[in-house]
């Protein structure tokens, strides 16, 4: 990564900002690979909708050096605006009304509750940001009601969030606190292959849907991949180069 | 692929482009979102109603936007949720003082995107109420499953809550009532081919030429099981068996017949459907009161039919004969 987030060890905008286009490119490139883990079992267009929401947030980031979003629009944060609620808000509100399907109501959701936690903070711990990213989990279980191993997006979130808190709490640096995150991920994704889906459209195919590794767990664990990448100055472990998403589930 | 369009990625918006002109005076498309109202939304004091889904079902659901149906409809595109975005808008723009009523049909895209819709339109002070619709008995209802999809009863509950709103009744009896409308209804369908969206260019799935899907979504999922082709009245016994079969629906019953073309299939093989089901229900005592034959909720390009029973009651008929005047029902006005 070229850009680090301005402060070393903390969350903040300018490193949110590297986090989510470093996200939004790794997503256009795996495009096809989510769309057809998602035409396994799925409506086969995951990889093209998470595509053309993470475009929309890209083209609203600010560019280097400045704070927040870069939105003339009502309702988007301003530049001079750096608080990480308005950031998330923003985010949220960009894939709710971009990416459609089941998808973006759930990132959407994620995004709004880290929000809502995030408030008019400008920075975050690591402690905080494991808050934020937990309320954020919290949030996306509340919209799609899934529990765990109802092979969906959730079955990477709910590991990450729990690796996140535990390594915060026991004084890991953001670095090394977002890569424990990102692998449990890791884990959490390549669990949803064997399991049977018990929400969303692949649950009509009831035990046709075991043997295929869940397309919403994939772009999950490269949103938290991509996190451990770059916040906190990054942490590139053995899974950096992402592997984890191909050949599974064959 | 072999379609009147221009490019794939056009089609919503150049479909949208027609309807406003075709309908001048009765409808305004918006855009930007998207999403249709009738000409002289809000009407105040009126319980408001809006439905919404995936391109590709048309007439549902702008086509029923008008007096004694929807106040507004929000298309996504083709076979995709509309966002939260477009119901918000639709809602603050047609609420008439009197609540809004959500029509959602029982898919996870439509139910989280509707869901948030409401979440943001509470937060603005509006009353909202939504009801899913899941009347899909080819789908096996489960807490493993996201449950049976919202099926052709939605067409009948559009049609039924949309009288009652004219009637000025409250926003909570207009929900009961849909409710109502859901908890009599069933459905199933049966394509005998697929369905091209314009996207893919390429069948949704393979089905043999002797070949039918029996219990298909009006996506193109998979249903029951695929069998050999047979004759109408033998595919008119399994649709009808499994419908009458879950209420039940039983001996001395009075019913809504409606059975819907999924795009593909000419008005003349629906009426021989409809013949068959009249003779099925005729021999197990049920009466047929009130009858809609035709394609208002469709599947693209799909050959292939879908049967819904609703049992009515005095109320029920009376709302169902009540003036309706859309692009796609209209009569009485």
């Amino acid at each position: 990564m070229g850009r680090v987030s301005a402060a070393a060890g903390v969350v903040d905008a300018a490193g949110v900002t590297v986090w989510l286009r470093t996200f939004a490119a790794e997503v256009a490139a795996r495009r096809d690979e989510l769309t057809d883990l998602d035409a396994a079992i799925g409506d086969a267009d995951h990889g093209v909708n998470m595509d053309r929401g993470m475009q929309a947030v890209t083209a609203k980031l600010p560019t280097a050096g400045e704070a927040g979003l870069d939105g003339a629009d009502a309702g988007q944060a301003r530049p001079d605006d750096a608080s990480l609620g308005a950031l998330f808000k923003a985010v949220g509100m960009t894939l709710v009304s971009t990416v459609g399907g089941a998808a973006g109501p759930l990132y959407g959701t994620l995004f709004l509750e880290m929000g809502k936690a995030a408030a008019d903070r400008t920075t975050l711990t690591p402690a905080e940001w494991a808050g934020v990213v937990s309320a954020g989990v919290a949030g996306v279980q509340r919209r799609g009601k899934a529990e765990a191993a109802d092979k969906t997006m959730v079955d990477a979130l709910l590991p990450a969030a729990e690796a996140l808190r535990t390594a915060a709490g026991s004084g890991a640096s953001l670095a090394a606190a977002c890569r424990a995150a990102a692998d449990a991920a890791a884990e959490g994704m390549r669990a949803t292959t064997p399991l049977v889906a018990r929400k969303g459209r692949a649950s009509y195919l009831g035990a046709r849907s075991a043997g295929h590794q869940d397309p919403g767990a994939t772009s999950t664990w490269l949103l938290l991949e991509t996190a451990a990448a770059t916040l906190g100055g990054g942490a590139v472990g053995d899974s950096a180069s992402g592997e984890h998403a191909a050949g599974e589930g064959s | 692929m072999k379609k009147l369009i221009n490019r794939p990625e056009d089609v919503v918006r150049e479909g949208l482009g027609g309807i406003a002109l075709a309908h001048a005076g009765r409808l305004v498309v918006h855009t930007d979102p998207h999403w249709i109202a009738r000409a002289d939304a809000p009407v105040a004091g009126k319980v408001a109603i809006i439905s919404g889904g995936g391109s590709g079902h048309e007439p549902m659901h702008g086509g029923f936007v008008g007096p004694g149906m929807l106040d507004a409809a929000c298309p996504g595109e083709v076979f995709t949720s509309p966002t939260p975005d477009q119901m918000l808008a639709a809602t603050q723009a047609v609420d008439g003082g009197a609540g809004t009523l959500h029509i959602v049909k029982n898919y996870t895209g439509d139910v989280m995107n509707f869901e948030m819709a409401a979440d943001l339109a509470h937060d603005e002070g509006l009353a909202v109420e939504q009801v899913v619709i899941d009347d899909d008995v080819a789908v096996k209802d489960s807490l493993y499953t996201a449950g049976r999809r919202g099926v052709g009863a939605t067409v009948l509950a559009e049609k039924i809550c949309g009288a009652a709103a004219e009637e000025g009744r409250p926003l909570a009896e207009v929900a009961g009532l849909c409710r109502t409308v859901n908890e009599r209804s069933r459905s199933m369908g049966v394509a005998l081919t697929s369905c091209t969206t314009p996207m893919a260019g390429k069948p949704t799935f393979d089905l043999g030429d002797a070949e039918i899907e029996v219990g298909v979504g009006i996506h193109g999922e998979p249903g029951r099981e695929r069998r050999p082709l047979a004759t109408a009245r033998e595919v008119v016994e399994t649709l009808a068996g499994a419908v009458v079969d879950d209420l039940p629906f039983a001996r001395g019953d009075r019913v809504l017949a409606f059975v819907n073309g999924m795009g593909g299939t000419p008005l003349l093989e629906l009426y021989i459907v409809y013949n068959g089901l009249h003779r099925f229900l005729e021999e197990r005592g049920i009466e047929i009161a009130r009858s809609l034959v035709g394609s208002y909720m469709t599947a693209l390009d799909m050959a292939g039919c879908s049967i819904t029973l609703l049992r009515l009651d005095d109320e029920l008929a009376r709302l169902w004969d009540a003036p309706v005047n859309t692009p796609g029902l209209r009569w009485g006005a």
